[in-house]
């Protein structure tokens, strides 16, 4: 680690002859630390934090923009090969062995058949790719690409459910890495030939003389300038200007059918040209209000849940001076005041995944079916790769309902329990021993009553004093003072159960 | 601080006073019924109504279908010019025996058609220039105090909670009650007033709605008698099997809601919009018929609604694009069955999609001063009464 560690105390030292500010050199601290991690990544384990707090903010920003992964280190399922083609044959192909089993079935009179237990190939492939981005996110070394991913994923929505065919989401979810913190301006341009888009917002159906608007209206309203910019009427040139880009059928690949393309002439936000999808893209990337929404939807996911319409302003404009460079951007917004000002701690809720996947990476749990998260994340209310329609998911409070709230402290009480498996015994080899007791009963229908409230440490937690923990684990201070005496494995637990670790 | 709503109130001249006051509030002379309980089924994502209730008899409907339009010897006929989608067969005994409506044409001025603003246009019953934050059930309860037995007023079973959303009502969101109730009791309840930033209150607002729910359901549940008929072994069976229980066991609140989603059909639409409508007609069939059974249908009025209707022209991938004003179905013991409103024709479209005929807001004030019996103000908007209930 020699090298890095002089690369990046070489940036300090540059960053504070240049800007001359003693307190961008400074070490951080424990508090600023933990604030910057769980912001950009996941929940922060006492590694990470001790890792941090001795760099100055300015090279700890540095560090996590300069170790993203432009592509996953899980590998990829095998059906990933499979065409268009071969996908819907096969799941023709399941759907018809189900049919004939059920039919079999009621020849024989029984009461309940097999076909239950066959899956569809969508439902399939779909839990692989979840389980898929689950297990890379609990294993990455870069947990700011997955929350840029998981950003881009509801920016650019699409789902398993409407796309049916799952490896062209899995290839969108390849272009959200390649451009995780890369250029707005490229990266608006590849959704808009992206297969999976093509087929979630019916691109690939849309043609000259019948143009489909549905991927028009939502990249006005939501991708790019928003509500109030345009009439009905853009969104109808647009859709037209847009004819013609489609999916090959054969290998699942965008492609351009000229003859549907309409090259007729379209009027577009007051200009009149023979526009294609392109000049569409071009007049959006034109507009202030794409750039100032990119940047409040920012401000929202890593700084505060009100953003500052000056500040707006201002990283807005160097966005387009960077010409839509995203790591400029990100690096003022993570040095700006307003996030590094203690009063915005603790003002952001956890999403599911980040509760989940956070709490687990916390407790270094060894999971051996990222399968279960995908449950646990669709009840808590964030299907991954199944957002609830093309808005996203609204994220804030919405995450917590008297429903949810109750799921995650269940969810929370859950991995404590499995501590005791998990750390409980001296082979540390198996992994979530118990499977029959831990995933045969739905979580929602076992009993609670002999759960031990307390935790068996992670080695990575041991010999932690629980004030520091505390400072690790929560945001703000836990509302029901934690006591300094308390068995390490109870404060833990006590911690989690906090409502305030509900907060980052 | 001057906020969005304010903003665009001043901007639009409506007073900022008006946007604030309660909507359809104050109570009557005799008292607001608070036995009757609304089951709000929102049809989420726009729901289909020209391939829903069909104007099977109008030449221009196949013309602007040729692929999509519902087979004429298929249609359920309710009169000579309108029928409902086969699919919707279950509900034509509730036609029949005069306990469900039809409010056709149902919409509003200046149609906004995108899914997120239209909803919270519908479940916020504003202008649509208008930006509201409050729930129109909200609104309309406001100033009303519900009797000391009510410890909730609403129960959310599907996730949109913008029509009971605002500070009077108090509302949870449920999917399974026994679980409910056991988890409930493991929630370490902490003061409300310990909380700082609005996130942290947030969390324990909802920790408190959770503790007195659970409790008063508790109580209640116990002595609920069995449900008499078995709801559909689907999702929205399942919701439909929540309210049912709840409904039976006496809980005192006001608002059930619950939703079936799936309506954004712009490709391929038949099979899945076929779909959808026949999981909604098996549905609210068995639900009255447990309802009537239970000596409950008096009691409810159920009611159906979507952001927007659809496209009256198929698009070219045999689906259809978002619309304006479209068929909600009503249905209850007190309900006056048959038509209400007028149907849109096809020969007078704007912007290829029909013009609304009734205001949804009408229908709206009807269910607040009608149905549960709230009087008065509705700020700038004057409703015209409809005569479903």
């Amino acid at each position: 680690m020699l090298p890095a560690r002089i690369r990046t105390l070489a940036i300090g030292t540059g960053l504070a002859v240049v800007l001359s500010g003693a307190a961008l050199a400074a070490p951080m601290g424990t508090e600023q630390a933990r604030h910057l991690l769980a912001r950009t990544g996941f929940q922060p384990t006492p590694q990470e934090v001790a890792a941090f707090e001795r760099l100055s903010h300015g090279e700890a920003v540095e560090r996590i923009l300069s170790t993203m992964r432009p592509k996953a280190a899980t590998p990829l399922p095998d059906w990933m090969g499979m065409s268009p083609a071969e996908f819907f044959q096969a799941n023709r192909e399941i759907r018809r062995e189900k049919r004939e089993m059920k039919e079999a079935a009621e020849v024989k009179g029984e009461a309940k058949d097999r076909r239950d237990r066959i899956v569809g190939l969508v439902r399939q492939q779909g839990g692989d790719a979840k389980a898929w981005w689950y297990r890379e996110m609990l294993n990455t070394t870069s947990p700011f690409t997955e929350r840029m991913v998981l950003f881009w994923h509801n920016h650019f929505t699409s789902s398993v459910q409407k796309v049916k065919y799952v490896p062209a989401l899995m290839r969108q979810n390849e272009l959200f890495r390649r451009e995780a913190a890369g250029n707005y301006a490229r990266l608006l341009r590849d959704v808009a030939r992206d297969p999976a888009m093509l087929m979630y917002l019916d691109g690939a159906t849309s043609r000259k003389g019948q143009p489909n608007e549905n991927f028009a209206r939502e990249l006005l309203e939501l991708f790019t300038v928003g509500e109030g910019q345009y009439g009905e009427q853009d969104i109808k040139e647009a859709a037209r200007a847009f004819t013609g880009w489609s999916v090959d059928r054969q290998t699942g690949a965008y492609r351009v059918y000229p003859a549907l393309h309409d090259d007729g002439s379209k009027d577009f936000l007051g200009r009149s040209g023979n526009f294609d999808g392109d000049d569409i893209l071009a007049a959006v990337l034109a507009h202030p209000r794409t750039s100032e929404r990119l940047v409040e939807k920012l401000w929202r996911e890593f700084v505060s849940p009100q953003p500052d319409a000056a500040e707006v302003k201002r990283l807005a404009a160097l966005l387009r001076q960077n010409d839509y460079e995203m790591k400029p951007l990100l690096q003022a917004l993570f040095l700006s005041a307003a996030f590094q000002d203690p009063k915005n701690r603790g003002t952001l809720f956890k999403s599911p995944v980040e509760m989940t996947v956070g709490t687990l990476r916390l407790l270094q749990m060894p999971v051996d079916d990222t399968l279960r998260l995908v449950r646990g994340g669709r009840l808590l209310g964030q299907d991954i790769f199944d957002p609830p329609n093309v808005k996203g998911w609204s994220g804030g409070e919405k995450w917590i309902s008297s429903y949810t709230l109750m799921l995650r402290e269940q969810g929370l009480q859950r991995i404590i329990q499995a501590t005791q498996v998990a750390y409980g015994r001296r082979d540390m080899a198996r992994p979530m021993a118990d499977k029959e007791q831990l995933e045969e009963t739905p979580v929602e229908g076992r009993s609670m009553r002999n759960v031990p409230m307390a935790l068996r440490l992670p080695p990575a937690l041991n010999g932690i004093e629980t004030a520091r923990l505390e400072r690790i684990l929560l945001a703000l201070p836990p509302l029901t003072a934690v006591a300094r005496d308390a068995a390490p494995g109870a404060a833990v637990a006590q911690m989690m159960l906090d409502p305030v670790y509900q907060l980052k | 601080m001057l906020d969005r709503r304010r903003f665009i109130s001043l901007a639009g001249g409506v007073s900022v006073l008006a946007a604030a006051r309660p909507l359809f509030a104050a109570p009557a002379a005799s008292g607001p019924n608070w036995d009757r309980i609304l089951v709000l089924v929102e049809l989420k994502g726009g729901n289909d109504g020209m391939n829903t209730v069909v104007p099977y008899a109008d030449p221009l409907y196949r013309r602007l279908r040729p692929n999509i339009a519902i087979e004429r010897d298929q249609i359920v006929q309710l009169s000579p010019e309108l029928g409902l989608h086969p699919a919707l067969k279950p509900l034509q005994e509730a036609w029949k025996a005069g306990d469900m409506g039809v409010l056709l044409g149902v919409g509003y001025p200046n149609p906004n058609r995108s899914h997120f603003r239209s909803i919270e246009i519908w479940d916020t019953a504003s202008a649509s220039n208008q930006y509201l934050s409050e729930g129109w059930i909200a609104r309309a309860m406001q100033g009303n105090p519900r009797p000391s037995s009510f410890v909730l007023d609403s129960v959310v079973v599907d996730d949109n909670t913008l029509p009971v959303s605002g500070p009077g009502l108090r509302n949870i969101v449920l999917r399974d009650v026994e679980n409910f109730i056991q988890q409930a009791a493991r929630l370490k309840q902490v003061a409300a007033d310990r909380g700082g930033n609005p996130a942290l209150r947030h969390l324990l607002k909802v920790q408190g709605e959770v503790h007195q729910a659970a409790f008063t359901l508790r109580d209640r549940m116990k002595n609920a008698p069995a449900p008499s008929v078995e709801m559909p072994a689907n999702p929205f069976g399942r919701q439909l099997d929540l309210a049912l229980r709840l409904l039976t066991s006496n809980t005192p609140l006001s608002v059930i809601k619950i939703g079936l989603g799936g309506f954004d059909t712009h490709a391929r639409q038949r099979e899945p919009h076929d779909r959808l409508l026949g999981i909604l007609g098996e549905g609210l069939a068995k639900f009255r018929t447990a309802l009537q059974g239970a000596g409950l249908w008096d009691r409810v009025l159920v009611m159906s609604y979507s952001e927007f209707g659809r496209r009256v022209a198929e698009n070219g991938s045999r689906g259809t694009d978002h619309g304006t004003a479209a068929p909600q179905f009503v249905m209850g013991g007190k309900v006056k069955g048959g038509f209400h409103g007028r149907q849109p024709p096809l020969t007078d479209l704007s912007e290829g999609d029909v013009k609304y005929t009734v205001d949804f807001r009408n229908v709206y004030a009807s269910v607040a001063q009608r149905w549960w019996g709230l009087r008065g103000d509705s700020g700038n908007f004057k409703p015209e009464l409809l005569g479903f209930v």
